[in-house]
């Protein structure tokens, strides 16, 4: 817990009115004008929120973190400081780590390089099945049951494919409260796949990654969640069709989640025409009625969460012919911004649905207790101030992540953390990294 | 005009000038000594990633006729493949000195991510990548049709075009960089392009190409074409049911003897057959039809130096705008 007690003056609320956060132990001790009149506020240090947004700090259900095994492309030391810049207060860490975190070890390793660092809260993720080979059941009660306590169980960059195993994986989870979140992806429709199947790819000649090929798993599934009363949560949605699947399962009550990527929401895959493989992601980008079909499905409720998928790739593995090329984008520093752009800034969302789409529902969703809170006294001080006014050029050089594979290089985008609180502790300040959260030893 | 990587983004009036240049490379090719020395002291590097016996010689011909040097730098046998990178090899031509590449690559993009990445700065000429184009074929196909259409309509090539040419091209639409590039230049060119194949062989989204799109290769023929085009289809293409049998393409979409005497029939059409090679005799392509009079295989082959010439050429002299002073 932070030692320091903090006055955040004159910051909007999720975009509300103005008023004061008095942060102390941890906690948000008081709002408004019982924050300023507080015994604590006189020794506190003070924070000029004025022009600024405060929200609930930002909950990741999808990041790579890359450790243990590719510490080249990323640490959970370096991947942790680019979620607390890009105003993140706890990131889930996907399981394709080397080796796979498909056992106790692996997650309770995750976890405790997480809380060392001490930037946001990794919770790390679970393989759904033994090296996500899609053939046998993970150890999934060990996991949940391990310091790591993992309720988001994934075989993300591969689909479990089976749909026996996807049941049985389903139904299996019920017993710990734990969700599967599904790489959709049907493996003998993308085999060799290099972008999204249209008329891009048509002229481009390269192998198409169609949009059924999505659509068809997220159809499957969310019948099977239905049919095992279990619940479901699919990871970057990236096409109109999916979105359509989505909707009609909610309005039969499914217990479905759908999340979609920043990317998703701004890029289509006529960048791909460049050849340039920082354009190469799985789920590829898709065409703009696409884009648009998510804006849509994020603002009226059928997607629920923003997911970066952030996946730093060294430079070799992008630096070369696109076949060749790694998939997959740097997402944790840009992810607010381009939330922003595609969704405020456009008229679509409210600060307030920010809110729900950025921290409140994926903290449901990964069972986080103490993220995604609201703003109000007597809750955990995690919480992030953000610039809405302005504007700042995507320079990957400059970023905390080690990963120089952003899409959104050189454009220029709205919105800039200002701060970032985890536990009460500034991990941002003034824009900046400041100082992680000190280590205690204890367990979370 | 810095590179050649595509016929999509080449202009007209630059496609005009490598025919017409490419004209004075034919000539060139007819005398005893077959050599310019518009290129003397420059190197072409031929990088090839794929084997192609067939365009790398053509390439290497037309650099040398244009006194340049050759350094053939072939995939197999070589560094690369030991796993350096395509990075590693662009930066180890520009350390040769290489004025010019020539690239050939199993992956789409390949050329374009060589003149883009900022690796080398020589001009880059595609020889083939992939699935996407093969600038050079069409351009020796445009090459090819425009003698046969000018003689037709009783004008002179030279800066001529194809306007109101009716050419088909058949096969595997889907696998074929050939394909690609010869219907943006042919429509560039202003000629009318079918393109006729199994559906399991048309890209999804090529709905939306300036072609017509067919299944039936005789109704195609029955309505007049002025050339077909047949691409190779490889067999192998069965065991992922882009099709039952070679036999059942060949009857639906191979030119067999009997679609050779149907062109018979249509007195007043001086329909020709043209294949880029190599053939599968008998399988999109009957000897009968490889060999006859309508067949330009041949010709496309050494029109193939000659335009490989002009693109060289303009690409590489110090000084392209004077061809004159050739």
């Amino acid at each position: 817990m932070s030692t320091t007690t903090y006055l955040i003056r004159g910051a909007a609320l999720a975009g509300g009115a103005a008023t004061d956060l008095l942060l102390d132990g941890g906690t948000i001790v008081a709002t408004g004008t019982a924050a300023s009149t507080h015994a604590a506020a006189a020794t506190a240090e003070v924070i000029d929120a004025t022009g600024l947004i405060a929200l609930p700090g930002m909950v990741d259900l999808h990041t790579h973190l890359r450790e243990p095994g590719r510490e080249d492309a990323e640490t959970v030391e370096t991947g942790t400081q680019a979620a607390a810049r890009g105003g993140f207060t706890a990131v889930h860490a996907m399981a394709n780590s080397t080796p796979v975190a498909d056992t106790a070890g692996v997650v309770e390793q995750v976890h405790n390089l997480g809380q060392r660092s001490g930037w946001v809260d990794v919770r790390p993720v679970g393989a759904v099945t033994v090296g996500l080979a899609g053939t046998q059941l993970s150890e999934l009660g060990a996991m949940a049951d391990s310091r790591a306590r993992v309720r988001v169980f994934s075989d993300d960059g591969m689909c479990v494919w089976d749909p026996v195993l996807m049941r049985r994986a389903l139904e299996y989870v019920k017993a710990f409260d734990g969700v599967i979140a599904q790489h959709a992806q049907e493996p003998r429709l993308t085999e060799g796949a290099q972008m999204n199947e249209g008329e891009v790819s048509a002229v481009l000649g390269l192998a198409g990654w169609p949009a059924v090929a999505e659509e068809s798993i997220i159809a499957r599934d969310v019948l099977l969640a239905q049919h095992v009363g279990s619940r479901l949560h699919v990871c970057h949605v990236s096409t109109a069709g999916s979105v359509e699947i989505i909707r009609w399962a909610k309005s039969l009550g499914i217990d479905v989640t759908a999340e979609a990527t920043p990317h998703h929401l701004l890029l289509t895959d006529e960048l791909v025409r460049s050849y340039d493989p920082v354009y190469k992601v799985n789920p590829p980008l898709r065409r703009e009625a696409d884009v648009l079909a998510l804006r849509a499905g994020l603002a009226d409720g059928t997607i629920d969460v923003i997911g970066t998928d952030h996946a730093p790739h060294p430079s070799e593995a992008k630096d070369c012919e696109w076949a060749q090329a790694a998939m997959g984008m740097t997402g944790l520093e840009t992810a607010l911004s381009v939330v922003q752009h595609t969704m405020v800034d456009t008229g679509l969302i409210g600060w307030d649905d920010v809110a729900r789409i950025t921290s409140a529902t994926p903290a449901v969703i990964g069972r986080l207790e103490d993220q995604g809170r609201p703003l109000a006294a007597g809750e955990p001080a995690n919480l992030i101030l953000v610039d809405p006014s302005a504007r700042w050029t995507v320079r990957p050089e400059q970023m905390a992540t080690k990963g120089r594979n952003s899409p959104f290089a050189g454009m220029e985008l709205p919105g800039s953390v200002r701060a970032t609180f985890f536990r009460g502790h500034p991990t941002v300040l003034d824009g900046a990294l400041n100082t992680p959260l000190a280590y205690t030893g204890a367990a979370s | 005009m810095r590179h050649l990587l595509s016929t999509a983004d080449l202009a007209r009036e630059d496609a005009i000038r490598i025919l017409d240049i490419a004209e004075d490379m034919v000539a060139v090719g007819t005398r005893e000594v077959k050599k310019l020395p518009a290129l003397r002291g420059r190197t072409v590097v031929n990088l090839f990633f794929e084997d192609s016996t067939r365009t790398r010689i053509s390439f290497e011909a037309a650099a040398k006729r244009l006194s340049a040097d050759v350094i053939n730098f072939s995939a197999k046998g070589s560094s690369v493949s030991k796993g350096e990178s395509l990075k590693d090899t662009a930066q180890t031509l520009k350390a040769i000195g290489a004025d010019g590449v020539v690239i050939r690559h199993g992956s789409s993009g390949a050329p374009a991510r060589l003149a883009a990445a900022g690796w080398i700065d020589a001009p880059v000429v595609n020889a083939g990548d992939g699935t996407h184009e093969h600038p050079t074929q069409a351009l020796l196909d445009a090459f090819t049709l425009r003698n046969h259409w000018s003689a037709v309509r009783g004008v002179a090539s030279t800066g001529s075009d194809l306007a109101g040419m009716r050419v088909a091209i058949v096969g595997d639409i889907l696998h074929s960089r050939v394909a690609r590039s010869n219907l943006w230049l042919l429509r560039t060119l202003g000629a009318e392009v079918t393109m006729v194949a199994p559906p399991t062989l048309l890209p999804v989204g090529s709905g939306s190409w300036p072609c017509t799109i067919s299944y039936d290769l005789d109704a195609t023929l029955a309505g007049g074409i002025d050339a077909v085009m047949m691409l190779r289809i490889q067999g192998e293409r069965q065991h992922a049911s882009f099709f039952p049998s070679a036999r059942e393409y060949s009857r639906r979409w191979g030119f067999d003897d009997a679609r050779l005497a149907a062109l018979d029939t249509q007195p007043g059409r001086e329909t020709v057959i043209l294949h880029p090679g190599p053939m599968n005799r008998g399988l999109e392509i009957s000897s009968a039809a490889a060999d006859s009079p309508r067949s330009t295989v041949l010709d496309q082959v050494s029109n193939g130096v000659a335009v490989r010439m002009a693109v060289l050429y303009l690409l590489l002299s110090a000084d392209p705008q004077r061809p004159g002073a050739l």
